[in-house]
């Protein structure tokens, strides 16, 4: 039965070395990751042609490492979702359960590893988009710190917040993919040392005794019955191997979706800017000028998403509204940001729910934005404040649907996180 | 009075600034999504200011040519090309 998932927008092989810490591992990579030859649409009708004369630097990593690309896989268009519903190429069903969403954006590629269509898959993850898919399919999902892992031929929605991230059955799956793709690159001046020579899949022993885990009543008390249930009997497994669970304040995450949806539709309105209809996607004619050509590409090319947060990003930026929204949002970010950082003073790693729902059933949610950007409160800070997550499978609600657990650390400590996830997977 | 109240107008305004063409169900739509949305941004008002170090620097270092994409490949995912440049609508 191929790809029943609609996982995949492109399935086409990309051989790897004959060697390497690889080598046998089929992978499937989110097709907003350039890949050399190989179509790569980011889920717009925009870019549905669009073929990347280079590889990402992921992507080389992956088959010097002697991976086998086995496709690309559906996304939310340019990432901007958390259902995958929002693609052109139509949406991707969940594994588990047919009749809802994988989540997003990278659906596909969390459905894929579930489904078993592939080993392990690459996501990206701007406010949630790898954890999200991995938490509602029942797999496990690492967003890096920002820097960790390089950006080169990740086509960009908000820089600043984005990193392209693994998704595995394991936990210690996931940490092995993540030590391929680590490290820096001279092509993504953000990149960071740390990661150059890592063993994050030898840290995946789940040993917490003596571990100290700060939980965020903030982000417990919003969630679902169901998924507080899956997520304290998963509280009492950590109690049990002897770590120490304590509650903790962060104030400033109230503001986090709010903050989050400003700067990542300002950087977004920005980004999207280079899809003009003349050095890729469909021309919008040669009749009018510049502006009246650009405005009608975009209008036929672009989904109703992604147009509604170029929309918005504009606004938040424009004359009068600018130190309203967007610097407000600045001011916010390093709240966040600071919120965490006296928080890792006391406790090793936070944890919460990941997604403070289960995954809703398809075309439920998709007429309410902001009912959908509410859904992403519990992801979003830790972009904001640029730290490692990741989120393991934590339980089942009463009718097999999957609720994941989310582990925070400080930045860099993914060893850390990903010691405390391999308790549970 | 909300600040955030959006007119149609205002959307027109401001998908005139991103080059974006609307018809007129989606400036209805958007006006009335946006209220909500913008609604729930105002609530950036009751953030502190906060004293933050950047953590990201500038680094500088003198340009380097380097092998880079030839101009065949460059133009290979233009719609339309002319003796070897990017063709685009006239600007004004």
């Amino acid at each position: 039965m191929a790809d029943a998932h609609n996982a995949f927008v492109t399935e086409e092989t990309i051989e790897g070395a004959a060697e390497g810490p690889l080598a046998g591992a089929t992978v499937a990579v989110k097709d907003n990751i350039s890949t050399e030859g190989v179509r790569t649409t980011c889920g717009s009708e925009m870019l549905a042609d669009y073929v990347p004369p280079y590889d990402a630097t992921v992507v080389s990593r992956l088959t010097d490492a002697g991976a086998t690309i086995v496709g690309k896989t559906n996304m939310d268009e340019f990432g901007m979702g958390t259902t995958t519903e929002t693609s052109a190429f139509g949406a991707t069903t969940n594994p588990v359960d047919e009749e809802r969403v994988p989540g997003g954006s990278s659906g596909g590629s969390a459905a894929a590893v579930a489904a078993g269509e592939a080993d392990y898959a690459l996501g990206s993850d701007t406010g949630g988009s790898v954890r999200c898919p991995a938490a509602f399919c029942g797999v496990v999902g690492i967003k890096p710190t920002y820097g960790l892992v390089s950006r080169y031929g990740l086509v960009a929605y908000a820089n600043s917040l984005e990193q392209i991230g693994p998704l595995a059955p394991t936990v210690e799956g996931a940490a092995e993919l993540l030590d391929v793709i680590a490290g820096p690159d001279e092509h993504d001046a953000t990149t960071h040392d740390a990661g150059a020579d890592s063993d994050y899949a030898a840290a995946a022993t789940g040993d917490v005794d003596g571990l100290t885990i700060g939980v965020p009543t903030e982000l417990v008390e919003g969630a679902d019955d169901e998924v507080r249930r899956v997520f304290e009997d998963a509280l009492e497994t950590y109690r049990d191997a002897g770590a120490e669970v304590e509650e903790v304040s962060l104030p400033s995450v109230e503001y986090g979706v709010a903050a989050y949806y400003v700067i990542a539709m300002s950087e977004a309105s920005s980004n999207l800017a280079r899809f003009d209809g003349v050095r890729y996607g469909e021309s919008g004619g040669f009749e009018g000028n510049w502006n009246e050509s650009f405005a009608e590409t975009r209008a036929e090319n672009l989904g109703d998403e992604v147009k509604r947060r170029i929309l918005l990003g504009t606004y938040a930026l424009s004359a009068g509204y600018h130190e309203k929204y967007y610097e407000q949002a600045q001011e916010a970010r390093a709240w966040v940001r600071q919120d965490f950082e006296e928080a890792f003073a006391d406790v090793d790693v936070l944890a919460t729910p990941t997604m403070p729902v289960l995954p809703p059933r398809l075309g439920e949610s998709v007429d309410d934005p902001l009912q959908m950007y509410l859904m992403d409160a519990n992801t979003v800070p830790v972009n904001l404040a640029n730290l490692p997550a990741i989120s393991v499978p934590a339980g089942e609600s009463d009718d097999g649907l999957p609720v994941g657990l989310q582990l925070v650390g400080p930045a860099f400590g993914e060893e850390t996180i990903i010691d405390a996830a391999a308790l549970l997977g | 009075m909300s600040d955030s109240t959006v007119d149609a107008d205002e959307v027109r305004h401001v998908a005139d600034l991103a080059r974006v063409d609307l018809d007129e169900d989606d400036v209805g739509r958007y006006a009335d999504q946006f209220a909500d949305i913008l609604d729930h941004f105002e609530t950036l008002d009751e953030v502190p200011d906060v004293e933050a170090e950047p953590d990201l620097v500038n680094v500088m270092r003198p340009d380097e040519v380097e092998e880079s994409l030839s101009q065949e490949e460059a133009l290979e995912n233009a719609p339309e090309t002319e003796d070897g440049f990017f063709k685009g609508p006239k600007v004004s």
